[in-house]
């Protein structure tokens, strides 16, 4: 009865080393690729970089005001923000492929998984990103035409154009990478067609007086007496 | 050569027809039927009392008109030399009708004007605008004198103006050329101005066919031509009256076009202009006179909301662009009272040439930088307006030099802005 307790003991620990001498060759190699894959990205992060000096991404990324919403959100300049993606999304590439060496079935499944997930990772984030800056730029643009036309609420609407299309961006990347995507097109649905069912309703029943006010103004001979008679040129 | 691109086939042979020119006058149309004949008419009279010798064309290069303006040039005639105390013309008076391609911008019919003068190897040049109702046979003389008899290359206009007419020109492009450029070119865009030959030559390579256009030409014309060192002067043509249905566009567009045109001269002729010292003063040909011209209508209180509401809602945009101290300089202009309220010289040269220097380093985009002083240059106007309600020609006058010699007392300071950064 030992002896066949003792000869189990053995054999499992026999099998446990045999196992273990057999996957340390494997941890040092995915070591090894992983400690490999961090100066490939390091290197990587470092091209990009140059190549985004080169195309002088962080002038038109001030062009467009991305620079300056990157700060209000307490976030590194955009150049900083895209290298370090790009350093993260190569190093976690590496770090997977190290551990698919392992030879573990359930872990390469997932790994294989994240493959196939990490284009569309990257296509969202570029979206959000693009979008993002063309939220900013068509906002300010909003602001500026708006002021200047001496436009009541110029602010008003220029951030409502800001919120519309910053939720629309994150709508478009969210269905890029397939997160729930019946409930973000449900709920963007439902917000946007609330937002202007609101508007619609507050403008034509509370606005009223103000829209024709509005209107008489734009279209009315009186409106066009009020103008200067001044030539700037 | 350009002009085979510029030229259409029918407009060469119509040239070739005509032969070699002294006097070539472009009269650039589009839907301006009530006043091309006028203009026509004043080309006409012009060549017959001034240059009865010479031989003469008009160039009428048409953007696609609607409204018959083409058949108004075409059948205007003078007939009553007596009355109108000319001779009867020595030489035939030519006039050719073009279309040109591109539609009705001011670049393309330039360039064609321009081509047609390089072909016809025309001594002296002017362009006349149609829309004017002013146009004499004096213009013509005044025009084309300088550069036919004193060997000018460029005249530039001189018009008689009300004191609140031309804001943007008087605040910003008069004195900013003068001080930038050292050439004190009172109408730096003037639509109505004569060349040589040759510098009708020079800038036909400038606005080469192959080139894309660009706005604000007349601009560009000026500067080029003093950068490249053509001798300049400005002659006096009385009022400048425009038909009654004109109306000059949008201040939201007109001031982007105008400064943002300035501001790429300045960037382009960088160069030049760093070293360039304290201006001379241009020789200015024609009789100048006094003229009471009817008050003009000034809505001080939208100027002055439009300006409140900018400086309040553009400050993240702004800070960029000004440095802090003009920043809160501005920003405290909005808590003064409309009666109150001054934009001295001095801070408005600061802003203005915090706003090249910006633009030039491109630190927001730059129509919007542009959109971004509207409001600003809307509550300079407002102040000078009311700073200059009861001065007379003479004070205006000395008013306006003063903030030209304010622009030149800080073109330093602009140099040091426009400098890139360490």
């Amino acid at each position: 009865m030992t002896e066949t307790l003792l000869n189990g003991v053995t054999q499992t620990l026999d099998a446990a080393l045999k196992m273990a001498i057999e996957l340390l060759p494997k941890i040092l190699g995915m070591l090894i690729i992983i400690a490999i894959g961090w100066v490939i990205a390091i290197v990587v992060r470092l091209v990009v970089r140059r190549l985004l000096s080169l195309v002088k991404f962080n002038a038109l990324c001030d062009n467009l005001g991305a620079t300056q919403i990157a700060a209000k959100a307490s976030l590194p300049p955009p150049i900083d923000l895209l290298s370090a993606l790009v350093f993260w999304v190569t190093w976690a590439a590496f770090l997977m492929l190290g551990i698919s060496t392992l030879g573990f079935v359930v872990l390469q499944e997932q790994i294989a998984e994240f493959f196939r997930y990490v284009p569309q990772i990257f296509i969202a984030v570029v979206i959000l990103f693009i979008g993002l800056l063309f939220a900013n730029f068509t906002a300010r643009a909003v602001l500026l035409g708006m002021v200047n036309a001496n436009v009541p609420s110029a602010r008003l609407l220029s951030n409502a154009v800001r919120v519309f299309l910053v939720m629309l961006t994150v709508a478009m990347a969210l269905e890029q990478i397939a997160l729930a995507k019946t409930v973000v097109l449900i709920a963007f649905s439902i917000a946007f067609g609330a937002v202007m069912l609101g508007l619609a309703i507050a403008f034509g029943l509370g606005g009223r007086d103000v829209a024709r006010r509005l209107l008489e103004r734009q279209f009315t001979e009186d409106a066009k007496t009020e103008k200067d008679e001044i030539s700037h040129l | 050569m350009a002009e085979d691109t510029i030229l259409s086939d029918d407009l060469l042979s119509e040239l070739i027809a005509v032969g070699e020119v002294d006097i070539l006058v472009g009269v650039p149309t589009y839907n301006h039927c009530k006043t091309a004949g006028q203009v026509v008419r004043a080309v006409q009279v012009g060549f017959l009392k001034y240059f009865p010798r010479a031989r003469t064309v008009l160039i009428n290069p048409d953007g696609g008109s609607t409204d018959g303006t083409v058949d108004v040039v075409r059948n205007t005639t003078v007939s009553d030399y007596r009355t109108l105390m000319t001779s009867q013309p020595l030489r035939t008076l030519h006039r050719i009708t073009t279309p040109y391609s591109g539609g009705p911008g001011r670049d393309h019919a330039l360039r064609t004007i321009f081509a047609a003068a390089d072909l016809l190897r025309a001594k002296a040049c002017a362009v006349v605008s149609a829309e004017l109702q002013s146009v004499t046979p004096e213009w013509i003389e005044g025009l084309i004198r300088p550069v036919y008899k004193e060997q000018f290359d460029l005249v530039t206009p001189l018009y008689h103006r009300h004191k609140f007419d031309g804001l943007l020109i008087n605040n910003v492009v008069y004195p900013m050329v003068r001080a930038v450029y050292g050439s004190g070119v009172k109408e730096p865009l003037g639509k109505e101005f004569g060349v040589s030959g040759r510098l009708a030559k020079a800038l036909l390579e400038g606005l080469g066919a192959g080139q894309p256009l660009r706005s604000g030409i007349d601009l560009r014309l000026t500067t080029s031509a003093i950068r490249d060192g053509y001798l300049l002067c400005q002659t006096f043509l009385g009022p400048k009256i425009h038909a009654p249905n004109y109306a000059e566009a949008d201040l939201t567009i007109v001031l982007p076009r105008v400064i943002g045109t300035l501001f790429e001269c300045m960037g382009t002729d960088e160069a030049f202009w760093f070293s360039r010292s304290v201006p001379a003063p241009l020789p200015t040909f024609g009789f100048q006179y006094d003229l009471s011209l009817e008050p003009v209508r000034v809505n001080r209180d939208r100027m002055l909301q439009v300006f409140r509401n900018g400086v309040r809602e553009f400050a993240s945009i702004l800070s960029p662009i000004l440095s802090p101290a003009t920043l809160e300089a501005i920003q405290r202009l909005i808590d003064v009272s409309d009666a109150d309220l001054r934009f001295p010289d001095e801070l408005w040269v600061k802003t203005i040439y915090e706003f090249a220097a910006s633009y030039h380093h491109g630190v927001i985009h730059r129509d919007h930088l542009l959109q971004a002083l509207v409001p600003l240059y809307l509550g300079r106007t407002s102040s000078f307006v009311a700073e200059n309600l009861g001065t007379d020609s003479m004070e205006f006058e000395q008013r306006l030099e003063g903030l030209c010699l304010e622009y030149e007392r800080l073109k330093p300071y602009l140099i040091e802005r426009w400098k890139p950064t360490t």
